[in-house]
């Protein structure tokens, strides 16, 4: 469902550029961070706002690493696992929080916490290994740097566990 | 000699009082002086070649413009920034956008343009809200907007956030996505000098390119030829990472050595260890053994080596790396980011990486090497965009140069 704040945001993005059809992946960017994520009723709205065909929303919001179709864990990780960032651990990054989490590529946490994500170069190279959580960036980590970031992430969100 | 760089140990550098205070916006006040053919030709006087890869005479893309132009010329900044290696065009977004907005108007002066693009990864978040922020200041003290310091000349920015398609970088695919479709690239010709961004004239330009005008309109041409080797045209950005003592962000002038590049400005090998191999602009570039980085950083010299100067991002590897294992994520990355139009590159990048991860699991023959060599031939040159040559370049001189360590795992099955 698309709200109506998020309606009038979109409506701003047809008029701001020259041509309408610009609006299309901004819109789709906007509803991921208002909902999560872009569902199939998410699309349809889109379509009938921005008059442009379902299968031009589906083909767009499906072509982009960026944009989810389906809902992720409320932290979604991403880890770039490009040459740059392989180079400095033995283990990689990406198998060491994977381990951690006890979750594969793709998969969330039971409690929906957080999901995994291998991601391509993530333009961190000089400052690896980086990953991303959410729209936050961290760089030059470390499996202890990690481990902090992770676990503070759990206690903000339990506090009562600790 | 810094030009991109000379900001980077100011404090507050992104703030418009410290770039004006500093001298900044005095190039834009001149080029508003200058008609736009003399614009044109300082720039193409001072020999500057596009950084975003290709290496394409920035003015002789304005000058397609007296041929082609349509109603309409829109400017756009490629910050597509997704090369792996690469990570240049994020430290002027965040750190001195103003060099880059300076510059992008300078460059619409020449052109005609009055809107511009900065077409920017998605993941650069913060790099592209300091940009916004930029912008608005330099709005605010009239440095762009509306009858830009009084001279009638008017030119706006937007910045468009992309999704996360490496593919985008490539110019007619940044325009297809800017119009809010698949980043999928488009036959050329027409150029996008005569048919880009709503069919209208466009010009593209890489975020360092576009930053280097100002230099070049405020000290004119021959301070900026007088810089690289040879007179071969300034400064380059060079990211270095992998294994090096002092990865980061360099300015070097065109035709600095490699070698000097990776044992002085990046401090040389980590932990003592000998050099390997060396890819030095971005991972689309053939790779160069620990012998050949006797090599001068510039097109023409890198060319003649077979390889490339690319995007500038020099990726170290020592001794112990295992080529293959680089060669496997390298093809991972391309099969992943093909956009699947054209059948040797969606079937090629695919087979390749499938052939890889067989020899490197153990159970590769000799006829999956034999096969990877020639797939990476036969997509070079029967696809749309460059890219089918930016996967097939690097695997094929990993496979050429290092065989025998591909032929290792063989062994091992
Ligand atoms: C697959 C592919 C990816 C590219 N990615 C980028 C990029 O991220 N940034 C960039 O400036 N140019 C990139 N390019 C080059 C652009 O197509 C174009 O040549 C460049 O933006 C022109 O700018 P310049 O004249 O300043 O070099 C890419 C090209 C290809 C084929
Ligand atoms: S070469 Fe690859 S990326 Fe380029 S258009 Fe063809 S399939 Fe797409
Ligand atoms: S390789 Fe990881 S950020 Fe570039």
């Amino acid at each position: 469902m698309i709200d109506k704040d998020t309606r009038i945001t979109i409506a701003g993005f047809m008029k701001k550029f020259p041509c309408r059809d610009s609006a299309l992946v901004p819109s789709l960017c906007l509803i991921q961070k208002e909902n999560g994520y872009i569902s199939g009723s998410d699309m349809e709205d889109l379509s009938e706002i921005l008059n442009l065909p379902e299968a031009r929303i589906f083909s767009t919001a499906s072509f982009y690493s960026m944009l989810n179709l389906k809902p992720g864990g409320k932290y979604h990780i991403q880890v770039c696992t490009n040459v740059s960032c392989s180079l400095i651990e033995k283990e990689t990054l990406f198998d060491y929080i994977s381990k951690k989490l006890g979750i594969r590529e793709g998969e969330s946490t039971p409690d929906g916490l957080f999901s995994l994500e291998a991601v391509e170069c993530l333009g961190a190279c000089g400052y690896a290994p980086a990953m991303m959580i959410n729209a936050d960036h961290y760089e030059n980590l470390d499996f202890n740097k990690a481990d902090e970031i992770i676990d503070s992430i759990r206690e903000y969100e339990n506090p009562a566990e600790k | 000699m810094k030009i991109l760089l000379k900001n980077k140990e100011i404090p507050d550098s992104q703030s418009i009082e410290i770039y004006s205070g500093r001298g900044g916006y005095a190039a834009l006040k001149k080029a508003l002086s200058l008609s736009p053919e003399e614009i044109t030709s300082i720039v193409e006087e001072s020999g500057l070649r596009g950084r975003g890869g290709a290496g394409f005479p920035a003015a002789a893309k304005w000058k397609l413009l007296t041929k082609y132009r349509k109603k309409t010329v829109y400017l756009i900044c490629n910050a597509d920034e997704g090369e792996p290696g690469t990570f240049k065009d994020r430290y002027i977004m965040e750190s001195d956008p103003h060099l880059l907005i300076e510059g992008m108007t300078i460059a619409a002066c020449a052109t005609g343009a009055h809107h511009g693009f900065i077409y920017i990864r998605g993941e650069y978040l913060r790099m592209a809200k300091a940009l916004v922020k930029a912008i608005e200041e330099a709005q605010a003290k009239g440095f762009l907007g509306n009858n830009i310091m009084d001279s009638g000349f008017s030119f706006f920015i937007d910045v468009f956030r992309g999704a996360g398609a490496y593919v985008c970088g490539e110019e007619t695919a940044l325009i297809e996505s800017l119009e809010g479709k698949a980043g999928r690239p488009r036959l050329k010709p027409p150029f996008p000098a005569a048919a880009g961004l709503y069919g209208e004239s466009t010009v593209i330009h890489n975020v360092t390119t576009l930053s280097f005008i100002p230099f070049i309109i405020e000290n004119g041409p021959e301070a900026f030829k007088a810089i690289g080797k040879l007179g071969r045209g300034g400064t380059k950005l060079f990211g270095i990472s992998g294994h090096v003592n002092n990865p980061g962000l360099y300015e070097y002038p065109m035709g600095t050595s490699l070698k000097k590049l990776i044992y002085e400005a990046a401090g040389g090998i980590k932990d003592g260890k000998r050099l390997k191999a060396v890819i030095p602009g971005g991972l689309s570039s053939p790779i160069l053994k620990h012998d050949e980085i006797d090599v001068d950083m510039d097109f023409q010299s890198l060319h003649s080596v077979g390889t490339m100067l690319g995007s500038g991002g020099i990726i170290v590897l020592d001794e112990d790396t295992s080529i293959p294992l680089i060669a496997q994520k390298t093809a991972k990355f391309y099969a992943h980011e093909s956009c699947g139009q054209c059948a040797p590159c969606r079937e090629g990048t695919n087979m390749i990486k499938f052939l890889i991860e067989r020899i490197v699991t153990g159970s590769g023959t000799e006829k999956d090497i034999e096969q990877i060599l020639r797939l990476c031939r036969y997509i070079k040159g029967s696809t749309i965009c460059a890219f089918g040559y930016a996967a097939a370049m690097p695997i094929e001189t990993m496979v050429k140069k290092f065989r025998s360590e591909f032929e290792a795992f063989l062994r091992n099955s």
